[in-house]
């Protein structure tokens, strides 16, 4: 059975215009990609999939997508004129309509290169009423929906490793909300989605990253988050 | 905990409290938040919904896709003319209605009451009547909270989504929120309250979501008009102590097996009712080319 938390959830989200789900839910999205990428955005390549594609244009998907990528809330006015902030910053944005064989029809997969010449590939869909789902980043399976502050890892598969970096999180006093570990199939590669109730200091994220027989760390705001953009 | 009309009869009636009360008293509850924060926050909605229901009474400008804009216009030109058929608040709250609607449409800021597609209706339902009944803001502020409770027992129940349960579910929705607010905002009893909103489902109960081109424009903007319209004759009768012969829940439970059961033709996929017609997908087709 479907919960109500808030009575905001029901009046409420205060969003831009049209549609909860091609609007809000896409700004949303972009936003998460934004942390993924740590926020170093030299160009970006958007490809759309099912009604995205189909009726992006008519709901300013493609606007939205791009405030999110600039730090914008899903209610932030200059949404509309997202793509004209990104020209005036000098960032290429891209879009293509493409079949990403994936069952949600609201779906985008968002390509990010950074200034340092990185890539990070953001998949994800937007479910309806403004809430959104986050299932790749950069080749690994997740399920972000933005609501919490995520670490995620992916590390070599060793004894006492996961035990190591709980450790490092609770001598900083974060508290873990969810947490779930994942083995790729068949490899020595592993990854955590750590979701923690407090924002975890750069220094911490820093440690983990240095830790043996770590390969990666992400680490992705709550897009509630409000930032300048 | 409320989760259904029931438990908020028998709730108001132990405590002797008016919906809104214990809306915001759960609210308290849930969120940890204060009353007085819970109050601010649905000021600002307040605030977001009066600013999108009168941004297009007086001035117009196109939507993304340019299917609707000028109604509110035109009604109200109508209206000040002395011509009005249905009377001036009726007028009132269609004006604001279509208002919000095309501000929606054109990328304006709204907020979703309970979807963005149905977000015109219980604004121009509760700001027209605190307008005409010289109601505070804090009138208007305590109807948002009524209507948020009646909405939250359809998301627990059922759903406000179009694409699940058709436009029965988003603007069946909304009038079933917005009139259970004017019944309390008027003096009404928690049961006329649920009344209000079991004969406003009813009345659109089976209508399906057939969007033109998939954009929230039309059919979109003239049911956010007939939608406050039926909120306010549901209020009216509610107040005046017709009852609904099938209780609110059921009524809900009622919505919801229409929409499992409905085509998903009919579900906001474009392909039915008016989006489907030769007019509708010739629209389409231009906006496609465009």
């Amino acid at each position: 059975m479907k919960e109500v938390n808030s009575i905001f959830d029901v009046i409420g989200p205060i969003m831009i215009g049209p549609s909860s789900s091609h609007t809000a839910g896409a700004a949303r999205l972009g936003k998460i990609a934004r942390y993924a990428a740590q926020k170093d955005i030299a160009s970006v390549k958007v490809y759309l999939h099912g009604s995205f594609a189909e009726t992006g244009d008519g709901h300013g998907t493609k606007k939205a997508i791009a405030a999110g990528l600039l730090g914008m809330e899903p209610y932030d006015e200059r949404l509309r004129n997202s793509l004209q902030i990104m020209d005036e910053k000098n960032i290429d944005i891209d879009f293509e309509n493409k079949d990403l064989e994936v069952s949600h029809p609201n779906t985008a997969m968002i390509v990010i290169k950074r200034s340092t010449g990185e890539t990070d590939r953001v998949t994800g869909s937007s479910l309806g009423g403004g809430s959104v789902i986050v299932t790749n980043i950069n080749g690994f399976e997740v399920e972000i929906t933005g609501d919490y502050y995520t670490i995620i890892t992916k590390h070599i598969d060793a004894k006492g490793l996961i035990r190591d970096v709980t450790n490092i999180l609770a001598e900083e006093s974060v508290n873990i909300a969810n947490m779930k570990v994942i083995r790729g199939y068949g490899k020595k590669e592993a990854s955590m989605i750590i979701e923690t109730d407090e924002t975890v200091e750069v220094e911490v994220i820093d440690k983990i990253k240095k830790m043996e027989k770590m390969i990666d760390v992400i680490y992705i705001l709550p897009i509630k988050e409000n930032e300048d953009v | 905990m409320y989760r259904s009309g029931k438990d908020i009869i028998r709730i108001c009636n132990e405590r002797n409290i008016s919906i809104w009360r214990l809306a915001l008293d759960e609210e308290i509850e849930l969120t940890h938040l204060s009353e007085k924060e819970i109050l601010k926050k649905m000021n600002e909605v307040l605030k977001v919904m009066k600013k999108s229901s009168e941004s297009f009474i007086e001035s117009d400008s196109k939507t993304l896709g340019g299917i609707i804009g000028g109604e509110s216009i035109k009604l109200k030109k109508r209206m000040d003319n002395g011509k009005s058929l249905c009377g001036d608040i009726i007028n009132k709250a269609m004006i604001k209605a279509f208002s919000t609607s095309q501000h929606n449409a054109s990328m304006g800021k709204i907020c979703a009451a309970p979807t963005a597609g149905s977000s015109g209706i219980i604004p121009a339902a509760v700001i027209t009547v605190a307008e005409e009944y010289n109601l505070s803001k804090n009138e208007a502020v305590k109807g948002l909270l009524t209507s948020s409770a009646i909405g939250k027992i359809i998301t627990l129940n059922a759903t406000v989504a179009g694409a699940e349960g058709g436009c029965q579910a988003e603007c069946g929705s909304a009038a079933a929120m917005a009139s259970a607010a004017l019944v309390e905002m008027l003096g009404g009893s928690p049961e006329m309250a649920l009344n209000a909103a079991a004969v406003s489902l009813k009345n659109i109960m089976g209508l399906i979501c057939d969007p033109i081109a998939g954009l929230v424009e039309a059919p979109c903007s003239k049911r956010n008009a007939s939608g406050v319209v039926n909120a306010m004759i549901s209020a009216e009768m509610a107040l005046a102590g017709i009852e609904s012969v099938v209780p609110f829940d059921e009524v809900v439970e009622a919505m919801k097996r229409v929409g499992d059961d409905m085509n998903s033709d009919f579900k906001e996929t474009a392909r039915g009712g008016i989006a489907g017609t030769p007019t509708g997908i010739r629209i389409k087709e231009n906006i496609k080319n465009h």
